[in-house]
């Protein structure tokens, strides 16, 4: 009782002048990160809803107006908008695939402490990350090995990414015990049935972290396309936004407002929604793996 | 005598635990083949291309076939006209992106970190992260409508508040040009690098501040004495890992948001070794200007390291 009391005192004693000023402080800027972050995202949204001319008069500033779905409308009849959109999810559902199946098991190998060549192939792969061939010798190796204008660049480049794979092995390192090792082993379990049996079920934090990582990596990939890739019919979504987005823009850019005005006003009218369905299919699976990624890159970052 | 023995005895049993070992670990070694394989040979062999950067490009011999050059690229870039803005825009960009972007995430991790009400933490939390996922084109795209010069919502907000002049066009001066990226840059990533001092502020112990309480600290005294040396590991890893990073520039937003009209600051070196290497084909010399940029990376990382080994005993690796 009386220790408790003690302790109070002084708390209560701060709680006036520096500790109010310190949650004032706070609030304003929790605040000001919301409104400043969540406000232009908010504007695209309610403008891909709103009547174009308005939004170019500036009226529409915290409600949609003159609301229209002539802009979704006429992304649905877009066909290489379509096309995009099914090159991107083939390059991201067989790539994040390829990079689970790459980087899990390398993971776990690293993770072994007994396997004796772990230190100097992870250091092999960690130089990776701080030293490399830069754009020109890389683009002549995608060559040399056919993938120049291939449709499997964009699943095989980046198969594994070694930040995401110390994140995985530090996970692998902390969470599952030596003693499930120890306990498997003496009931004759492979390494190929513990890790599909056992460390696999007990990883679907770190699992869930770094698909994301690789399924936004490559659903935003537009590098890679930019580089590699010349066909139309591979182009991913990014690269046809581009070309929509910001090529247009180039071009109202010297046409003035004067000329042009049909161009124009076709690229205001479609540009704010391209920017929402290219966009939430992304953001609509970020809040369910939400509650893994303080974990996640937490144990990432334990080890740099 | 006695040695030379040891060491006998010591070669065949090292030998035969070898074998032993690939026999007990010959799963292992499966399962890091892929891995091994990928690394090998998208990493390592463009590091192997790297010798264009030191020979003539010959198109019909390829990487290997052409004539030794020596440093004639690399004296041909230190002397060209471009050398100089290159080397300026890469650095400014990247050195206001650092020094204006480090801070904020912390700033940003303890604001939330203090944040009593669980459900707008969350709400915060959620929101600053959100535009992380945003693509570099989206990005661009959205600069270009929110700052438009005759259109932009955002543009015109600043025009009436007075912190941007009547005439200035912020997707075209020059002037603004930095300003904008390194803004844009810090509203895409602040909360997500907020993420990992928030994680190391949660696992500061609650005895900590209790103590610093009977103590008479305040709070923001707590933020002084007990946060702050409680993520200071957290921070001089990510300064050095940045450091790695003060010659280098992401390719893409700054080749997105590239003109005509803002060119003059733009240019860093991956747009250069872009247009110039690969666009006009020049391999020998786009590889040997990637190759110096990446060495003055590797070698501010090693120095920040070694600086962060000594001071602060804290290091990478």
């Amino acid at each position: 009782m009386t220790a408790a009391k003690a302790l109070e005192k002084p708390a209560l004693r701060s709680t006036s002048g520096a500790d109010l000023s310190f949650r004032i402080v706070v609030g304003v800027i929790t605040f000001f990160s919301f409104l400043i972050v969540a406000y232009p995202m908010y504007f695209i949204v309610i403008a891909s809803f709103s009547d174009s001319t308005l939004v170019n008069q500036g009226q529409v500033i915290l409600w949609p107006k003159g609301v229209s779905l002539y802009g979704y409308e006429q992304i649905f009849q877009r066909e290489d908008i379509w096309r995009g959109y099914l090159n991107t999810i083939m390059y991201s559902f067989f790539g994040t695939a390829l990079n689970l199946a790459v980087t899990l098991p390398a993971a776990y190998v690293l993770s072994r402490k007994g396997f004796a060549a772990r230190r100097i192939i992870m250091k092999l792969f960690v130089f990776t990350m701080y030293f490399n061939g830069g754009m020109i010798p890389t683009y002549m190796l995608i060559k040399d090995v056919g993938l120049l204008d291939c449709p499997l660049v964009m699943i095989l480049y980046g198969a594994v990414n070694v930040y995401n794979l110390i994140i995985t092995r530090t996970f692998f390192e902390t969470s599952i015990p030596d003693e499930l090792y120890e306990a498997a082993t003496l009931d004759g379990c492979s390494h190929f049935r513990y890790f599909g049996t056992i460390v696999l079920p007990l990883s679907k934090a770190v699992i869930a972290v770094i698909m994301l990582y690789y399924l936004v990596g490559h659903w935003n990939d537009f590098f890679t396309a930019l580089l590699y890739l010349n066909s139309d019919a591979y182009q991913p979504l990014q690269i046809v936004l581009r070309n929509l987005l910001l090529l247009n823009q180039a071009m109202a850019g010297t046409t003035g407002v004067g000329g042009g005005a049909y161009a124009q006003q076709y690229a205001d009218q479609i540009k704010f929604g391209v920017i929402i369905v290219s966009t939430v299919p992304v953001l609509c699976v970020y809040p369910f793996i939400q509650k893994y990624f303080e974990k996640g890159v937490m144990i990432g970052a334990v080890k740099g | 005598m006695k040695q030379a023995s040891t060491a006998a005895a010591a070669a065949p049993r090292k030998r035969i635990s070898l074998w032993k070992t690939f026999a007990r670990d010959w799963q292992l070694w499966v399962m890091i083949l892929p891995a091994a394989l990928y690394i090998l040979i998208f990493c390592y062999g463009p590091m192997y291309g790297l010798q264009l950067a030191f020979r003539d490009y010959n198109f019909s011999k390829g990487i290997t076939g052409g004539d030794w050059v020596g440093f004639k690229y690399f004296i041909q870039y230190f002397q060209s006209p471009m050398f100089f803005p290159t080397i300026r825009d890469t650095f400014v960009i990247a050195f206001f992106s650092l020094i204006c972007g480090f801070p904020i995430p912390i700033i940003l991790a303890i604001a939330i970190n203090a944040v009593k009400g669980a459900r707008w933490k969350r709400t915060v939390q959620t929101v600053v992260y959100l535009p992380y996922f945003i693509s570099t084109v989206v990005l661009v795209a959205m600069l270009q409508i929110l700052l438009s010069p005759t259109t932009g919502v955002l543009s015109n907000a600043l025009r009436t508040v007075g912190l941007v002049g009547e005439k200035t066009n912020l997707l075209g001066d020059p002037s603004a040009f930095v300003p904008v990226y390194v803004i844009s840059g810090i509203w895409q990533s602040a909360g997500w690098n907020s993420i990992i001092f928030i994680a190391a502020l949660a696992a500061v112990d609650g005895q900590l501040y209790d103590a610093a309480k009977v103590d008479g600290a305040n709070r923001w005294q707590q933020v002084w004495h007990v946060e702050l040396p409680a993520i200071l590991p957290t921070i001089i890893i990510l300064l050095i890992m940045n450091m790695g990073g003060i010659l280098s520039v992401g390719f893409e937003k700054t080749y997105l948001m590239q003109n005509s009209m803002n060119k003059g600051v733009s240019e860093v070196i991956s747009t250069y070794v872009y247009n110039v290497g690969l666009k006009s084909s020049q391999f020998s010399f786009g590889s040997a200007v990637g190759l110096f940029n990446t060495v003055v990376n590797f070698v501010f990382l090693v120095l920040a390291n070694q600086i962060s080994r000594r001071v602060a005993n804290i290091s990478l690796v």
